[in-house]
This record gives C-alpha cells, structure tokens and sequence, in this order.
C-alpha cells in the first residue's frame, strides 16, 4: 500500500508511539514569534527547564507587533529577544530585519521538503507550500518543542484537493482558496492533511502555492501541503546549491517525499476553477464566500494589503497593476505593508511603492499589524475593511469592526472604487 | 493549580465558535494566564449570553456544539477558562489545535456524538444542570431539575494520559 507525503514524513521522523495512533514527531523546525513564545519562556522558567533542544532548529522573530506599541508590547519582544541572546539563537529577527513570520522563514530558506515543523500560530501550515509537515500549534507544544525537539500528533489522514483546469486572468491563488474553503467548509479539514494537486498548483509560484497553503487552517486542516517540484527547487536554490550537483538532482532528491500513486486518501475532491471568478468573504466565517459580483457595492472605510496570505512580492505587483496611475476613494484608508523588508525593498525598486504611495496609500514597515486588530489600522466599531488577510473573525481587526476577505487585485480595485469592487471591471 | 473535573455547567448554543470570540487578541499582549481572566468570551456572538453574567461565574463546565475553538492557536483560549476554574468542556467536536491545547494543559476536551450534545442541551432547559465527570470509568452524570443522564464518552488513551499526568510538558519531560 502506498503512501501518501504526510505520511511518508511521519515515518522519517517518528521518534515514538506511546499508544497507539499518538505519533511522537522529531522537529526540524521549532519556528517562534513574540506573541506565543513568552509564557512558553516564562514556563520553563518557572520550571526551572530553560534550555532549548537545538538553537540552530529553532528560529525566533518580532513579528506581530513591532516596533513596540506600548509597554506590554515591549515586554513580550524583549523576553523574546532576552532568551533568544540567552540561548544564542542566530536566526533570530528584530526590528530592521523583522517580518511576518510566515513570509520571512521561507525567504530566508528555512523550510524545506520533508521538514516537520511547528510554531505557535495557526499558519504555520502555510509552509506545507514546500513539502513539509507544518502545523500550527499552542504554547505548550511550542515549550515542549523548544524543550525537547518532538511534538506528539494523531494519524495524518489526508484529503487530497485536486484543483484542474486553466485559471481566467484576474483569478487569483486566493480565490481559489477561499471557493475551496467555501465548498467544504470551516471544519470541513479538522484534524486532516489537505494535499493540494493537480495542474493549477504544478503551474501556481511558490508565492501562490504559500497563498494556498496558508488558508487550510481556515477549513480546520493541520496542514496544507504542495508536492516540491522544480518551482521548489528554483525557490531554495540559493540556500541548497552546494549541496546538489544540479537543480535537476535536487529535484529528484525531493520526489522522494511524493505521495505514491496508490496513496490511500480520506477523502479525494475535485475541483475544475476554470469558470472561477474572484471572491470574497461576506460575514463572520472565512466560509462565506460570495463571487465578487455578489458583494460589488459593499462599503469600505480601510483597505489593508498584506500579512502572512498576501503580503509578498507577487501581490504586491498586482495590487500595484491595479493602482497605477489610480487614486483611492476619497474616504479609504489604504493600508499597505509589505511582509518582510526584503519585499520592501524589491517593492521599492520596482516602483510599486511609489504607485502605492501616489494612490494614496499609507505604507508600514513589515509586520502583522491590522490583521489581527493589534495596531497599525485598527477598526472602529461599525467599520468595514477590505483586506488581503486570511481571517474574518468578528472583531478580528478591531472589536465591532467587519472584514472582507479579497485578493490584491480585489483589495486594489475596492480601494479604488471605495466600495467592494471587481477589478477586472474598473 | 489542581484540576476539577465537573461542577455547575453553562450552555453556549453555537457551532463554529472561535478563539477570537473566547479571548480576543487585544488581549494576548499579557504574558501571564491570570490576566486574561475578567475577559473571557468577550466577543461571543451569541444572542442573549452575558460575558460578565453570574451563570458564566458560577460555571466549571462548558458545553457547546460543533467545531468548539476553531481559528487561532493561541492557547490563551483554553488558559481563559482554566483561569475562570473551567476544566471541563463538552463539544460536538473541536478545532485540532483547541483540542490539543486543552488536554495538554492537563485540561478535558470531552467529545460526544450529537445525540448527546442535544440530550444535555434538552436537559438544561428543565433548570441549572450540574455535571460530574468520572475519568477513570469514562463516564459523565448531569442533573437537572430531578432527573439526570448517565454518559459515556470516548477519550484517546494518550489524551488520558495527559489529563492524568498533569499535562504534555509533564508527560514529555519524564520521557523524552
Ligand atoms: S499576518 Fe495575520 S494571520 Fe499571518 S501570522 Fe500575522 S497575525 Fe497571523
């Protein structure tokens, strides 16, 4: 009976079974932020445990709220920066480095095929985009893996998405992922792998696939995994040169951890998006999902491009496709803030800061921010936000505020328009 | 903090219910689990519960509907109602990561089919119901006004083990 990839990194990695269908992983990633790491911290402390497995596995960085905006704030970076000097973690990212911690691992080479990874945050899955085994998970998994290298989990049954067809200009990863979690749902993954397949992921960047990726916690799933393929490779090629003789060995080093094709599924969905327009999210739950045409109209009062779904280069040039040469509505706050200085910096020699910032736009320096309501664009109560996030939780962006979840594209035309938009209509 | 499994029960008739609703994350900026004390349920939107009501004071079990925590992995959430002295939730089902953080918390995450979701939820309405837990034998009795139902429930032996030793750092710690 074959295997499926999930399953294939189970089996390299499982240190043990202390009953059955409870598997006991070794980490090769133990990836923290300020916001979750701090009472881990302060626990081993109190514990009087305040070691760390591996200080080359385990990669820290201010992310969420950064700079600081009050004295709380600060205290959380500074434990976190305090134990990281402590422990002589190298990899780790203060403020003039800092990004999105979903953004920033993968661009510095961090994930690869294969890896398992965990961090106390809900996206983590978004690094199943490279063939790893990534999930997100609370402090006291995060302690235990930053205290012991493992992380315990049950049987990875998998629901393998296959997504075919051709995509129609304008139609973007994120669409895709909202339609998807549309038709199964908000639990419709829980405690399941997805694997995504089929032609329109061979063909997405690694850019989409992290897009695609990032959202299968919305549907409840562990993890949301892309076979690595040649995309794979080009994308870690500057970190994994030496140690290949080829992109094409590389490539075929990473089949190893490909499903068999007599993989066994829970669950296989097909889904054709070649009719699919861009949606977005109307609501409280990231699963009601409309067309745009449905929503067109809306009132926005902020727009917000970024975070861990859409704040990377890629989206940041459609959003700026979009905008050139455009003003924002009048009444929008545009909100733009690109997920790691790296894409800050690209953006800048693009131009696409300059678009951004000629429509009208306020641009932030790398950071979580407005996403999750914490600083940096911040709703009112009644305010309605359009924003590239991946989240429409009531009060997520502020409490009594509303969010529409959309693509670049959409959040660009909206802001635009000052009402939701279609982009491709403007 | 010793863990008590069971005592007077609050009814949240909702699926879906997540973890920004349980502690929003305006609130995460505490680094101690005492803090977020005074905010639990802050943002539930459900008609008719008061976050600051005296039914939720006097809780020590919590039984809801499907997909219980779903959303964010902050394990403030299930730190929330170990802080308000909830040790106990009974759900339909649970967002994995919810679920994860309760029991290695050394805290129970009861799972029932919805047969007996809805029997307990048709039980409240006969007056305050008030449930005990029996771990060991995998049981749980809930009263109410006169009467009461006997249930069992299904716990993954690791689960268990969770519960019993205190929690995952516990467990971990004296085997790895
Ligand atoms: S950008 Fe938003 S969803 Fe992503 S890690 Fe930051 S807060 Fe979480």
């Amino acid at each position: 009976m074959g295997k499926t990839i999930a399953e294939k990194i189970f089996d390299a990695h499982l240190r043990d079974e202390p009953f059955s269908g409870t598997y006991v992983l070794d980490l090769d990633r133990v990836l923290c932020h300020e916001i979750t790491t701090p009472v881990a911290i302060a626990d081993l402390e109190w514990r009087g445990k305040d070691r760390v497995f591996d200080n080359t596995k385990i990669k820290a960085v201010i992310d969420h709220v950064t700079p600081a905006k009050d004295s709380k704030t600060a205290l959380q970076g500074k434990m976190l920066r305090d134990w990281a000097h402590r422990h002589a973690i190298k990899d780790f990212f203060d403020v003039g480095h800092n990004g999105v911690c979903h953004a920033l691992f993968p661009e510095k080479g961090y994930i690869r095929p294969g890896f398992t990874v965990i961090m106390g945050d809900s996206h983590t899955c978004t690094h199943g985009a490279f063939g790893a085994f990534a999930a997100g998970v609370g402090t006291t998994d995060l302690e235990v893996g930053i205290l012991k290298g493992v992380c315990a989990f049950r049987k990875p049954n998998t629901i393998r998405i296959n997504l075919t067809g051709t995509l129609a200009p304008g139609v973007y990863a994120k669409d895709v992922i909202l339609y998807v979690i549309g038709q199964i749902g908000v639990n419709g993954a829980t405690d399941r792998v997805i694997e995504f397949r089929g032609n329109i992921v061979d063909e997405m960047s690694m850019e989409a696939r992290m897009t695609l990726s990032n959202m299968a916690i919305e549907a409840g799933g562990t993890s949301g995994i892309c076979l690595p393929d040649m995309t794979t490779v080009d994308y870690l090629w500057p970190f994994i040169q030496n140690d290949y003789p080829s992109k094409e060995a590389a490539c075929e080093d990473f089949r190893r951890w490909h499903s068999d094709e007599d993989a066994v599924y829970e669950k296989v969905l097909d889904f054709d998006v070649s009719t699919l327009e861009p949606m977005v999210t109307y609501g409280y739950k990231p699963d009601c999902v409309k067309p745009v045409g449905e929503l067109a109209g809306a009132r926005v009062d902020q727009v917000y491009i970024g975070t861990c779904t859409n704040g990377r280069i890629e989206d940041l040039r459609v959003a700026a496709a979009v905008l050139k040469g455009k003003k924002i509505a009048e009444h929008v706050r545009g909100i733009v803030s690109p997920a790691t200085p790296k894409i800050f910096k690209d953006a800048l020699k693009e131009g696409i800061i300059d678009i951004f910032m000629d429509a009208g736009f306020c641009v932030t320096n790398p950071t979580c921010g407005a996403c999750l309501g914490m600083s940096n664009g911040v709703l009112a109560e009644g305010e309605v936000c359009a924003s590239t996030s991946n989240r429409n939780f009531n009060g997520r962006m502020g409490k009594g505020g509303m969010v529409h979840l959309m693509s670049p594209a959409t959040a660009a035309a909206s802001a635009i328009a000052g009402v939701i938009a279609d982009a491709r209509k403007l | 903090m010793k863990k008590t499994f069971g005592g007077p029960a609050i009814f949240l008739d909702r699926s879906d219910i997540n973890t920004d609703e349980i502690i929003p994350a305006k609130y995460l900026t505490e680094v101690t689990k005492e803090a977020l004390k005074p905010y639990i349920l802050e943002d539930l939107k459900l008609e008719g519960f008061d976050p600051k009501g005296q039914a939720l004071k006097n809780a020590r079990v919590l039984v809801t509907r499907e997909n219980f925590g779903c959303g964010s992995s902050r394990e403030h959430a299930p730190w929330v109602f170990e802080v308000n002295g909830i040790h106990t939730i009974i759900a339909q089902s649970y967002a994995r990561i919810f679920r994860q953080n309760t029991f290695n918390g050394g805290m129970l995450a009861i799972e029932l089919p919805k047969a007996d979701i809805d029997r307990l939820f048709a039980l409240s309405r006969e007056g305050a119901v008030e449930i005990a837990v029996d771990l060991e034998g995998q049981t749980l009795k809930a009263r109410a006004g006169g009467r009461e139902e006997t249930l069992r429930f299904e716990i993954s032996p690791f689960d268990k083990a969770l519960v019993q030793a205190g929690g995952w750092v516990e467990f971990a710690d004296a085997r790895y």
